[in-house]
């Protein structure tokens, strides 16, 4: 597999580009909402409006054959890790072009041929298969990474503390991406953890942590190529700590009844990972309503793409149950 | 041809597919070193190291999961839950990820789970139960129950190289109680086809796992009343091999099924469903069930013996059939 030049930061070119691509999951995911709203996307959907910084910034750092897992919130993932807007769209639109051809939806995406094992609507679902595809790179001698994402919420389950647990023993080359939102759906971490720090929990296992900033996407980048190069160099895993904003609420139509409303208004104000990289590389307002009309435009084509999809045929519901 | 017991079967089994396959390896608590609770991988670790015979921590979580992460990759675990009873701890990486990621995402899952199970010698609540229809239940899992030690062998190599996920039952009470002539070269048994452990013409009887053997003795003993009774051997309960149980039982009229699982949902109850739908012109007594009773497995051997079905009841139930 081909390998990237390592690079431990960003050029100013690159950064418009992440600024491109951030902005094109921010356009992607307003409009999935506006379109549920309208009530033309079936099941339920999460969108990780605030989070970009860390989907780009991970994703990015990662090389060819890196394989990643994804939580329910797994749109800025897929897209990141180079899965197509028309395919992603066309899934939540349930179509046979879909990334899963209308057999996962939102909560199910996957791109197996470009290393996304899956979103995982099961919290923490997809840790222990990230330490196994990481345990099968080291058995191989492979130069891979397998990475997980996943919430504060998940640090609460089993399956997070027995991935990690097994991780750290065996040294797989594994990075652990705790996107710390502060919510578990409508419960507050002070609610759900009792401890503040939570790359304590890694630390127990004895095991490498490295913090960021999830909405400065330069931080995340940096941090993440570290982590990956730990890892990759056969050091053990490492557990990165990016503490971001969740903008919206748990699912598209939650009414946040649980949030403080001035708080959350003052978070977008001060916290938006996109706004801050404009701001960062100083890009003029002609410029930028340039990059957001060239987003849009790509938004507005995978809804088109969405909309005249195939509906899969009834018979294909039996289908692949068995390889 | 070796003279092999059950469990001497099924770590001849692995052994060949690990020789023959760099991407086989076992993973369980206790299967390294220690050589397995029940002492199936002993020597493996020595012969293979510790990479190939990974002794995992109690989190059979991790280990289900691991084992799937590491097949969607492209090797071939084979897990062992040290009771089939743990098996609970796994559920949700099994039924909702690895049954389902071949319909969802179009990625084979080709792990096996090895599931140390059944009761007879006191285990217990906890260590004895036959869990094999809440699984056959799932789509995407397939659930392998052999009865003799032939089977044994040809079923797991057939299990390793199934792309599904493949739940192998191992019965705990065969493991030594059974011995028998076993090929030593490599073969497959397929997945799905029964075996029929005994001919006969006037009752059949479809079974699987250590219960083949009570329906024998109980067939030896309808032969003193003049009563034919055949003997299905199902060996694998999903994919299950309807066109044999069909013909068996359009072929003697009267059929019995007997599993050591509880009977309500048991898979008896599908077996029985099927040939009332299909073959219901072709009965001359209506479908006789003989299960476990809707409990855990009890611990006192007074308490067991009554809980699992006995040569005595299969007796009785084949005599109240015959006499329809």
């Amino acid at each position: 597999m081909a390998r990237v030049e390592a690079r431990a930061s960003l050029a100013k070119a690159d950064l418009q580009d992440v600024l491109r691509e951030m902005l094109l999951i921010r356009r992607f995911e307003e409009k999935v909402e506006e379109r549920f709203r309208a009530g033309e996307l079936p099941g339920f959907l999460h969108v990780a409006i605030g989070q970009e910084a860390c989907a780009v910034g991970v994703c990015r750092a990662l090389e060819d054959g890196d394989v990643i897992a994804s939580t329910h919130r797994a749109h800025g993932h897929t897209l990141a890790k180079g899965t197509h807007p028309n395919e992603l769209m066309a899934e939540l639109y349930g179509k046979q072009e879909g990334c899963s051809h209308g057999y996962g939806g939102s909560m199910h995406l996957y791109d197996i041929e470009r290393g996304n094992l899956g979103a995982n609507a099961v919290i923490g679902g997809g840790l222990p298969q990230i330490t196994g595809a990481a345990l099968a790179f080291q058995l191989r001698g492979e130069p891979r990474v397998a990475v997980a994402f996943f919430g504060d919420g998940a640090t609460n389950i089993g399956t997070f503390h027995e991935a990690l647990n097994l991780a750290q023993l065996w040294k797989v080359p594994a990075v652990f991406v705790l996107e710390d939102n502060k919510w578990a759906e409508s419960t507050p971490e002070s609610q759900h953890s009792p401890i503040r720090d939570l790359s304590e929990r890694a630390k127990a296992f004895g095991m490498k942590t490295m913090k960021a900033d999830g909405q400065d996407v330069e931080a995340v980048y940096k941090t993440a190529r570290k982590a990956l190069d730990h890892a990759r160099g056969g050091d053990g895993p490492v557990f990165v700590h990016l503490d971001t904003v969740r903008f919206s609420g748990h699912y598209i139509g939650d009414p946040q009844v649980y949030r403080d409303k001035d708080e959350a208004r003052e978070l977008r104000e001060t916290r938006d990972p996109v706004e801050l990289l404009r701001a960062k590389i100083e890009l003029s307002d002609s410029d930028f309503s340039e990059l957001d009309t060239e987003v849009t435009e790509i938004v507005e084509a995978a809804l088109e793409f969405a909309k005249n999809g195939t509906d899969p045929a009834p018979e294909d519901a039996l289908k692949n149950v068995y390889a | 041809m070796a003279e092999l017991t059950y469990l001497q079967a099924i770590s001849d089994g692995l052994r060949t597919e690990m020789r023959r396959d760099k991407r086989v390896f076992l993973i369980g608590e206790d299967v390294g070193v220690y050589g397995g609770a029940f002492k199936v991988s002993a020597g493996f670790q020595e012969e293979f190291g510790p990479w190939r015979v990974i002794d995992a921590p109690l989190a059979e979580t991790a280990i289900v999961g691991g084992a799937t992460g590491a097949a969607m990759m492209g090797l071939r675990p084979v897990a062992e839950m040290q009771f089939a009873d743990f098996i609970s701890c796994a559920w949700d990486h099994l039924v909702t990820i690895a049954a389902k990621q071949r319909w969802r995402a179009g990625t084979p899952v080709p792990i096996v789970v090895r599931l140390p199970s059944g009761g007879g010698f006191s285990g217990g609540p906890f260590h004895s139960q036959n869990p094999e229809s809440s699984f056959a239940h799932i789509p995407g899992l397939k659930c392998v129950c052999p009865a003799t030690p032939e089977d044994a062998k040809g079923l797991l190599i057939s299990a390793i190289e199934d792309p599904n996920p493949v739940l192998y039952f191992e019965h705990k009470h065969l493991y030594r109680r059974i011995k028998a002539e076993v090929p030593e070269e490599r073969y497959t048994t397929p997945l799905g086809k029964a075996r029929t452990h005994r001919e006969g013409s006037d009752i059949s009887v479809i079974t699987w796992g250590a219960m083949v053997y009570t329906a024998e003795e109980a067939a030896q003993q309808l032969d003193a009343d003049g009563v034919s009774v055949e003997v299905i051997d199902l060996r694998t309960v999903m994919p299950w091999d309807k066109p044999a149980v069909l013909e068996s039982a359009r072929k003697t009229s009267k059929v019995l099924v007997l599993h050591e699982d509880t009977r309500t949902g048991g898979f008896g109850a599908e077996i029985a469903a099927t040939i009332a739908e299909e073959a219901f012109e072709d009965l001359d007594a209506p479908v006789k069930r003989i299960a476990a009773p809707d409990t855990p497995v009890p611990f006192s051997p007074a308490l067991e013996k009554a809980f699992i079905p006995q040569v005595e009841d299969v007796v009785a139930g084949l005599r109240e059939l015959a006499e329809y």
